[in-house]
């Protein structure tokens, strides 16, 4: 199996880097492994074809730039691709002028629509909205139940009654606009989309209720099925958004992107874990990365807000741009980042780090050390380090258990660092500045003997979102 | 280079990475509401309970009374069973007709194909792409045709008509020789022991629905059965599973939700065997192959239902056929924690072909022993490598 797509190019740029410009032979072999990529990705065959059309015809021009070098060209041409397919307008929930909003939820059996319906409430929960649940799933058995426990569990009130679908859903509506609730969203049964009469029946209920929004739970796991299923769903029922369910598994999620192409209409919402509260609007940025398996940005961001403490690494974060950020800083954050997992792990989801570094392995005791020498350091020390002289090093070393020349080595490139991060932060302040600040940092580890040719194509310029930190190449 | 450098330059870099997402989702972010208290039960929960000690052994007559019940539901409301499943149907639907409405697609490709005078490059980006879309998979398709282009190159194929059929033949092959039957040990109850199936797979797949029917089947065929409701943790799961208990007259057992699944499924060998009952069928929670602390959930699972009395003798990995690529992971994890020894296809009577079994069969040898081709007990049925096939490929 395939790493992933800059895995891939790797071996074909590294034969043709001499050339500095691509033949029509080597721009085919690459489109070849883009296509495979995006085909193992599960994105449709069709889409995929127009994709890679599209990318040939951007990669004519490629030649004649020199800021660049091909390869990370290309790969900034297929990730800008998947996000202008991905992206476009995000669907922005606007109320209905007399309530409630009315949500309809449809999509295949096991898609995750009764799951993603109590998402859904919850999510307009915390909106500050009033929201009602219809079960109007009266096919599989106890899906009502189920409706129930997870409104609940949420505090969102469940309507739904024995019979048919479509009165139950009618009803529903009649008794949102009873209790005064602002918005509601009507659970259904799972149904193929080519069985006639289920196909019918949602229609009807769509009929009689007038959703404001019509939303197609698609399961992230989906593979090329998924844009018959859209076709078909749209043709009935004029879906307003898709809602990408289970996207926590590992699967890259191609189907997002088939959909998206195929009927026009946003990813509106992901679900991103069991919990109830996994669930929030989709960020087309990340998942151009993730469908063609650059690094699992995602998961990197999710692990990162749960293991960083907010305020804190907001006021980190500051100091850091200030040149302010202090080995106690260090250390602090040093914490957090174990919470994420093995280090390895972390580093490896990374883009576009240095295969060299990526390989690295480090485990959680690799970081003892340098813990060890930080706690050995006292109050004053650790805010300036500079105030460290021989005596110090000395009782550091023995207060650690470590060297002395390793307790330099950390000094000197802890004070590096922050000299670079000041640098960084006078020059762009903000986002910029840090983003800068990273890239400097790939810089730096390059520069200290991973060696030449270490920087893979990574994601110049792309990703300008919060979420893809881009790593400039390194060279 | 030495180590400690390169440790502190990723530091960095991975602490400024950290930070940087924090914060700049945090500008991003709309006000969140406070986290809700956790309504996970199923953390990481494997530490806990040495395997020893299995509390339904502290007294019988309380886990009777407490643990196990038949469900009959005085309290769920009349709601929860409304639309009665269509009785069971003598006469077990062919793929043929069920996938018939999913290979109308794939014919278009294939008609291509065929109405061709020669085997030209046209015709492989077809035969490609219909294996693609089938979600067969790009490495299993590439080395399918790769076989084939050799043939045609050694003049032993010359028309579009004999290409297909030696695909149809090639892919049939592959799948040939595979015991696909359900393993049932006769010779178990003769020594106390009962015979314990369990069922695994990612969330929504219909693991529970196949226990279902799996169940009527058994009882239909004069075995006594057991339901053991071992996924506590989705919301009403047990209710469901209940409800098929009811249907197919096995017997329920059912542990609290969000509670132990490896003990509900002990609970459940526990009752078969002191009533006699050969069979226990144990479901399981959804859930996705990368969640680890999940599948070592599942690790337990298996090593418990394996103790005595229970001897495990298939472990159905249940795979949607809408599933792409994914599946193949899927079956792997799976095989990796539980030991997978067989495959159920469900939902196969949509537009889906679930080619992805293909390759779960070819290359990790998990033989597809079930199929799903609608919502009635009977559209549960026996895979057929040559209607598959025959079906994906719209030939006959």
């Amino acid at each position: 199996m395939f790493d992933n797509l800059s895995g891939r190019f790797e071996g074909i740029f590294k034969r043709i880097r001499g050339k500095g410009r691509l033949s029509e032979a080597d721009v085919d072999e690459v489109l070849k492994e883009i296509r495979t990529a995006l085909l193992e990705a599960d994105v449709n065959v069709g889409v995929v074809r127009n994709v890679v059309a599209r990318i040939r015809e951007g990669a004519v021009g490629i030649e004649q730039s020199k800021a660049l070098d091909p390869s990370q060209q290309i790969v900034k041409l297929v990730n800008a691709e998947l996000t202008a397919i991905l992206g476009g307008e995000t669907l922005k929930i606007s109320y209905a002028s007399k309530p409630p909003t009315v949500i309809l939820m449809a999509g295949l059996q096991g898609s995750g629509k009764t799951t993603n319906s109590a998402k859904l409430a919850r999510w307009f929960k915390s909106q500050g909205r009033h929201p009602l649940l219809v079960g109007a799933d009266l096919q599989r058995p106890a899906a009502v139940e189920q409706l129930r426990t997870l409104g609940s569990q949420i505090d969102v009130p469940v309507f739904s009654e024995p019979g048919d679908p479509v009165t139950t859903a009618t009803r529903g509506l009649a008794e949102a606009r009873r209790l005064g609730k602002d918005v509601l969203i009507v659970d259904t049964a799972g149904r193929l989309a080519i069985d006639d009469e289920m196909m019918a029946q949602i229609r009807q209920i769509s009929d009689q209720i007038t959703p404001n929004y019509t939303f197609l739970v698609i399961d992230a796991m989906t593979g090329q099925d998924a844009v018959n299923v859209a076709e078909a769903f749209h043709a009935t029922l004029q879906i307003d958004g898709v809602i990408l369910s289970k996207l926590d598994g590992d699967a890259r999620g191609g189907a997002a992107l088939s959909v998206k192409e195929v009927i026009g209409r946003p990813i509106a919402f992901a679900s991103t874990g069991e919990k109830l509260d996994a669930f929030d609007q989709f960020h087309p940025d990340r998942m151009a990365s993730r469908i063609l398996g650059m690094g699992d940005v995602l998961t990197l961001i999710e692990q990162a807000e749960k293991a960083f403490e907010k305020d804190q690494a907001e006021q980190a974060a500051a100091r850091l741009l200030e040149g302010e950020f202090t080995l106690d800083d260090f250390l602090e954050q040093m914490q957090s980042l174990k919470k994420m997992g093995p280090l390895g792990g972390v580093l490896g989801m990374l883009p576009g780090m240095p295969k060299e570094l990526k390989n690295a392995q480090i485990g959680d005791d690799d970081l003892k050390p340098i813990e060890a020498i930080i706690r050995s350091m006292t109050p004053d020390e650790r805010r300036k380090p500079e105030i460290i002289n021989g005596s110090r090093r000395q009782r550091i070393a023995q207060g650690s258990g470590r060297s002395i020349a390793e307790v330099n080595r950390l000094v000197k490139q802890f004070s590096e660092m922050q000299k670079m991060m000041k640098r960084m932060g006078g020059m762009g302040g903000g986002k910029k500045g840090k983003r800068g600040g990273l890239g400097a940092l790939a810089g730096l580890a390059g520069g200290m003997g991973a060696g030449p040719g270490a920087g893979l194509p990574g994601l110049p310029g792309a990703g300008s979102a919060p979420g893809g930190f881009p790593f400039p190449p390194s060279r | 280079m030495n180590a400690q450098t390169l440790i502190i330059v990723l530091l960095v870099v991975a602490v400024v990475f950290g930070l940087g997402v924090v914060v700049v989702n945090r500008r991003r972010a709309t006000p969140v509401p406070p986290e809700t208290p956790p309504t996970d039960n199923r953390a990481p929960e494997i530490r806990s309970a040495p395997p020893r000690i299995e509390p339904p052994i502290v007294e019988v007559g309380d886990a009777e009374a407490v643990v196990i019940e038949r469900v009959v539901e005085p309290v769920v409301e009349p709601v929860v069973e409304p639309v009665v499943e269509p009785v069971v149907e003598e006469r077990a639907p062919s793929f043929r007709e069920r996938m018939g409405k999913a290979a109308a697609a794939m014919a278009g490709v294939l008609g291509g194909v065929r109405s061709r005078q020669n085997i030209g490059n046209d015709t492989w980006d077809d035969l490609e792409e219909a294996l693609l879309r089938a979600d067969v998979g790009i490495g299993v398709t590439t080395a399918l045709l790769d076989g084939l282009r050799e043939r045609v190159k050694a003049k032993a194929i010359s028309t579009p008509d004999e290409l297909i059929a030696a695909l149809a033949a090639d892919m049939s092959s592959r799948l040939h020789g595979a015991d696909r039957s359900l393993r049932f040990d006769d010779s178990l109850a003769a020594s106390g022991q009962v015979n314990v199936w369990l069922f695994v797979g990612v969330n929504g797949v219909g693991k529970t629905t196949t226990i279902g029917k799996v169940a009527a089947q058994q009882v239909a065929a004069g075995r006594s059965v057991i339901l053991a409701a071992g996924d506590t943790f989705r919301a009403a799961a047990a209710e469901q599973l209940g409800t098929w208990a009811d249907r197919s007259g096995a017997e329920l057992v059912r542990g609290a939700e969000g509670g132990d699944p490896s003990s509900v499924i002990y609970d459940g060998v526990q009752r078969a065997n002191a009533k006699g009952v050969s069979l226990v069928l144990g479901d399981t929670a959804g859930r996705l192959q990368n969640k680890s602390n999940l599948m070592e959930e599942l690790r337990k699972v298996r090593r418990v239902a394996s103790k005595e009395p229970g001897v495990v003798t298939e472990v159905l990995l249940v795979i949607d056929a809408t599933t792409g690529q994914n599946g193949l992971a899927q079956a792997r994890e799976f095989t990796d924690a539980a030991g997978v020894t067989g495959v159920v296809l469900t939902k196969l009577d949509g537009s889906a072909k679930g080619g992805i079994v293909f390759a779960i069969e070819t290359e990790l040898g998990l033989p597809v022993k079930l199929v799903g081709l609608g919502e009635s007990i009977a559209d549960l049925v026996e895979f057929d490598p040559n209607e598959f096939v025959g079906a994906l490929l719209d030939v006959s």
